[in-house]
């Protein structure tokens, strides 16, 4: 069997002849049809679409295109508009919504010749951290059926993980890449907030969202990134870059370390743990590499969850008005009045989740409330982004723990939504800064596989690139794949 | 997990009702439950000090971009009503709404 | 007991531009249903807004105009309320920080005495679609072609006393809109829409009395009617013993009455935050400075240069400096050479009584400034008389722009005869033939002078200079 768990292992083939893009992405759509019955990492596999844009690709090589993305296969976690293919978010509320246009990285992948096979399921509206909150069904860890993916990205880290393709997008707002990335074993980057253009992509906390690569190893994420990546004057928040490293990346991968790091080590981040002993591995492999570590403090740390609860809750509550019933999506049958309409539609499309974050957003942003919440909450973001910024006055990069434990079982933490919240502890601080951040495999507990999570300032996703791509030439965690013997 | 109960209790119905959701009864005291135990963990954040500190509405922190007054769009109705619950004549319908 | 009304408005000026404030969709009124409503103004899934440039330097165009503080930092909130035409259940705003601060207008009714009306504040945000209930039984049909066009609203403050200082008001806001080009000022089209805040107290009380407030009024008329009932209704409401409560209400100009709006009755609790989509709008020094630059004189200081540097009566200035087009074609006839009274009582007399015949804007008239300043040249110099002259503008209006006033006075035979000679011989032809009069004239009646030069213009087709024929049939005597 060929190997297809990278897309530049693939590109390379593409590039030798060996197979096609077509042959490619029939194969990748077999293998989602008999293997992801065990997982339901897909809602929608767009077999017409994908055959299309590879046979395309191939015409396009066969005419001398020689662009490395050119008909590689990957999947799109279902949160980003695709025109004429179903769009769900995870949501009843969209279950019969074929978006009418293209998201701009929807755009930009299909640009760079690359073949999307599908979309991937998710916890609703982005919302959870176990991928149970799916209208679609909870996805499996394929590490551990019994166990979850981690979420909101948790199809794109199951089909990833289990090599049904070698890379998805994914999005993260509080975590929603890194912390499945970090429970199903493989790399997963959250850019600097503004990278990758949000339009088309359905919001649920504007201020916090970001697009980003699940791929399995850096190199890979460093390939997407250049693709998702640029300035959007359809978003008023992308951001107008100029980093040349960017787009060298696409051609000539990741460029190496030219010196040693110094690594800062929040001490807020590091809890005692059997599990954390996979963390203490990676951190003696980083000094044989020559970097040096050093504890920091970021005193805000404990704040952060409830301060990103009060922001992306408020936000949520409002991004998710739009859907009423009347333009798009679930609308209840026999109406008897526009009021009837809004609250039976909303409540029959929207699930237990959804309206847990809801509620609570509408409540802080209520008369009364707001400068005690919402308000007090901005000022703490200040805090925390402050935080970062003295941090990196002493170090290059921080390492921290993904998420605080490996794959849990599913159903053990959905009727404790504030226990639930608490996987996020160690990603939202970044979110809530903007920062970039990234997971990538450093080990095992008991048979599951735990993240590391590398911390950059903004718009310096080179840095923990070149660093996991130099960790994962040393170490062969992110090679480790379910069913095999670790 | 310590829980403290915020000070009043929340209405939910109100809060329901501003955000148009229908909830039944049932629904209605394990929302109320879940919301109260929101707001504890969220009243943590109240022992931070931010009496001098700006609120950052955004981690960017810069300032909006403006385009140019230039029509862009020509939008084809049929396109976006392919999929709409109701329409007529490229109308969206919703329930008589009397003024 | 006596009442005095207490009248805040609310207007909300559609600016003209042409696409909208957050999407790329056309403005242009009139199109088929969500023909104009791209998926920005639908609310779909994923869209993003991205501030239009226009709009903003619009909405500074007004801050100046109304002497108002321009704030360089200004926030986009959200307004969170569900209604059939806003899409994405909340319209975006600006709540504490709106781009013009501060400013006012001299306001004067009809009747009455000028009065300064306080603007609160001006912000900009994004207009709703429109709901239509009786296309379709038991249905609400909707049409977001409306949605996201600018707008700019203007808050005055509680300062107008009748519902004539209001309309007052709000015609020169209206006014005021067109003359600096922000706004077409179609009020038929919903260019301009006013809800006005009204409450009464007892005369010489100070606190201000509960108040309503009425809706989407659209026209001078109706502001004025609606709120003359709303005082009414108050009044009698107290009266009876009754309590105002506050509440929104809708006009209704085919009863001309008000009535509650039970639609709005749930939203009341809009829980405005800043729009995490769209990031401070800031605005520099520069820009203000530039647009100032371009602004057009004001009415107001337009009105006392007339009155004071070119002689205008107070009504006159006023009449012309009210409208930009008439003020503009005002100062290029008097740039022209034309003298300023004359110029402004034929813009108001001839000029727009062909205009209003013909119902074209004054944009459109045949007769340019600069005829009209040479026709008016011809008056002083004594070619034409105010009959001849009139004859002339009427063959001007005919022939338009490419015409030449003095050509046409020769092939038209317009001027007047200045000849003594010959208007000697007609006056003594007229004298022969009228000896009785001409001997009643000289036994001092006078009435008789307007006879003979009554009868000499006959005879001349108007082109006799009456002072000269005066002169010669006083010689007489």
């Amino acid at each position: 069997m060929k190997d297809f768990s990278t897309l530049r292992g693939m590109s390379a083939g593409l590039a030798q002849g060996d197979f096609s893009s077509v042959e490619l992405t029939q194969d990748h759509i077999a293998r989602i049809q008999t293997e992801d019955t065990h997982l339901n990492s897909f809602i929608t596999v767009s077999a017409e679409a994908a055959l299309e844009q590879a046979a395309a690709a191939d015409k396009l090589r066969a005419g001398g295109d020689t662009r490395p993305t050119l008909g590689l296969p990957f999947a799109h976690k279902d949160i980003f508009c695709t025109d004429g293919i179903l769009t769900t978010a995870g949501s009843k509320m969209l279950s019969n919504f074929v978006a009418p246009y293209d998201a701009t990285v929807v755009g930009n992948m299909a640009a760079a010749g690359m073949v999307s096979v599908g979309k991937t399921n998710m916890d609703e509206f982005a919302m959870g951290s176990s991928n149970e909150t799916s209208y679609f069904g909870s996805v499996s860890n394929p590490w551990d059926r019994q166990r979850v993916p981690g979420g909101s990205s948790g199809g794109s880290a199951a089909a990833v993980a289990a090599g049904l393709v070698a890379a998805a997008t994914g999005t993260d707002t509080g975590g929603s890449i890194r912390q499945p990335a970090s429970l199903c074993g493989i790399t997963g980057l959250k850019p600097t907030y503004g990278r990758i253009s949000r339009y088309g992509m359905i919001a649920f906390a504007s201020s916090l969202d970001q697009a980003g690569p699940m791929t399995r190893d850096a190199e890979d994420a460093a390939l997407m990134l250049s693709v998702m990546a640029g300035f959007d004057p359809k978003d008023s928040t992308s951001a107008q870059r100029d980093d040349a490293w960017l787009g060298k990346m696409t051609t000539d991968g990741i460029a190496e370390l030219d010196q040693p790091l110094t690594i800062g080590l929040p001490e807020e981040y590091f809890q005692a743990g059997e599990h954390m002993l996979a963390i203490e591995a990676a951190k003696l492999e980083l000094e044989k590499l020559g970097h040096s570590l050093k504890p920091v403090s970021l005193p805000h740390t404990q704040a952060a969850v409830p301060v990103y609860y009060v922001l992306a809750s408020a936000e949520a509550s409002t991004n998710l008005s739009r859907y009423d019933g009347v333009r798009f999506g679930h609308r209840c049958d026999n109406p008897q009045s526009l009021q009837d309409l809004y609250e039976r539609s909303r409540e029959e499309g929207f699930g237990p989740e959804v309206k847990r974050r809801i509620l609570p957003g509408t409540y802080t942003l209520s008369v009364g409330y707001f400068d005690a919440y919402y308000l007090k909450a901005q000022k703490i973001r200040r805090l925390i982004a402050e935080d970062f910024d003295n941090a990196f006055t002493d170090v290059d990069l921080l390492l921290t723990p993904t998420a605080p434990t490996p794959a849990f079982k599913k159903n053990q933490l959905t009727d404790d939504p504030v226990a639930m919240y608490q996987q996020d502890l160690y990603t939202v601080p970044t979110s809530l800064a903007g920062l970039p951040a990234m997971s990538i495999p450093c080990g095992f507990s008991q048979g599951l596989p735990m993240g590391m999570q590398l911390i950059a300032p903004a718009f310096r996703e080179d840095l923990p690139l070149a660093l996991a791509a130099q960790f994962q030439r040393h170490t062969d965690w992110h090679l480790r794949r379910p069913g095999q013997d670790l | 997990m310590s829980q403290e109960t915020p000070e009043t209790p929340i209405d939910v119905a109100h809060l329901a009702g501003l955000a148009r959701l229908a909830l039944d009864n049932d629904a209605s005291a394990q929302v109320a439950a879940d919301l109260q135990s929101i707001m504890a963990m969220i009243d943590a954040m109240r022992a931070v000090d931010t009496d001098t500190v700006l609120p950052l509405s955004h981690p960017l922190d810069a300032v909006v971009r403006l385009r140019s007054d230039v029509v862009t769009e020509s939008p084809d109705p049929q396109h976006f009503q392919r999929h709409a619950p109701a329409t007529a004549d490229q109308y969206y319908l919703v329930p008589r709404v009397v003024e | 007991m006596s009442w005095e009304a207490v009248i805040g408005l609310e207007i909300h000026v559609q600016l003209a531009t042409q696409s909208k404030i957050f999407s790329g969709a056309s403005t242009a009124y009139g199109a088929a249903p969500n023909a104009q409503a791209c998926n920005v103004d639908l609310g779909m899934p994923g869209v993003l807004p991205v501030l239009n440039e226009r709009a903003v330097e619009l909405a500074i165009r007004f801050g100046l105009a109304i002497d108002a503080q321009i704030n360089l930092y200004s926030i986009f909130d959200r307004k969170n309320y569900f209604y059939a035409d806003l899409p994405k259940g909340y319209q975006i705003s600006q709540f504490e920080t709106p781009i013009v601060g501060a400013g006012q207008i001299i306001v004067t009714p009809q009747n009455g005495t000028p009065r300064s009306v306080g603007i609160t504040r001006a912000h900009l945000e994004e207009d709703a679609g429109k709901s239509v209930h009786d296309l379709y039984p038991g249905q609400t049909a909707v049409d977001l072609n409306r949605t996201g066009t600018p707008l700019l609203e203007g808050v005055s403050e509680p300062d107008m006393r009748t519902a004539q200082e209001a309309s007052a008001y709000f015609r020169q806001i209206h006014t005021l809109a067109r003359y600096i080009g922000i706004c077409d000022g179609n009020l038929a089209e919903g260019s301009m829409r006013c809800d006005a805040n009204v409450s009464v107290r007892p005369t010489g009380q100070e606190v201000f009395g509960e108040r309503t407030e009425i809706k989407n009024i659209n026209s001078f008329r109706f502001v004025e009617q609606a709120i003359e009932y709303e005082i009414a209704r108050q009044i009698d409401v107290l009266e009876a013993g009754g309590r105002i409560h506050r509440e929104t209400r809708l006009y209704d100009p085919d009863k001309d009455e008000t009535r509650s709006m039970r639609s709005k009755e749930l939203s009341n609790d809009y829980r405005y935050f800043p729009d995490p989509d769209l990031m401070p709008l800031t605005i520099s020094e520069a820009l203000v400075e530039r647009i100032r630059s371009e602004l057009p004189e004001l009415p107001d200081a337009r009105c006392a240069r007339y009155c004071e540097q070119l002689g205008l009566s107070a009504s006159d200035a006023a009449a012309i400096s009210s409208d930009i087009d008439r003020a503009e074609y005002f100062d290029a006839a008097v740039t022209a050479g034309a003298n300023a009274k004359q110029c402004a009582n034929w813009i108001m007399g001839e000029l727009s009584a062909y205009l209003n015949k013909q119902a074209m804007p004054l944009s459109a008239s045949p007769v340019t400034p600069t005829l009209l300043a040479t026709l008016i040249a011809r008056i002083e110099d004594g070619t034409l008389s105010s009959k001849t002259a009139k004859t002339l503008f009427d063959a001007l209006w005919e022939e338009g722009a490419s015409a030449d006033v003095d050509d046409l006075i020769d092939s038209l035979n317009l001027a007047q005869m200045s000849d003594d000679g010959a208007l000697t011989q007609i006056i003594d032809d007229l004298i022969d033939a009228n000896p009785k009069q001409f001997e009643e004239l000289r036994g001092g009646k006078d009435k008789m002078l307007g006879f003979f030069v009554g009868q000499v213009m006959k005879a001349t087709q108007g082109k006799a200079n009456p002072q000269q024929v005066n002169e010669i049939i006083r010689a007489k005597l």
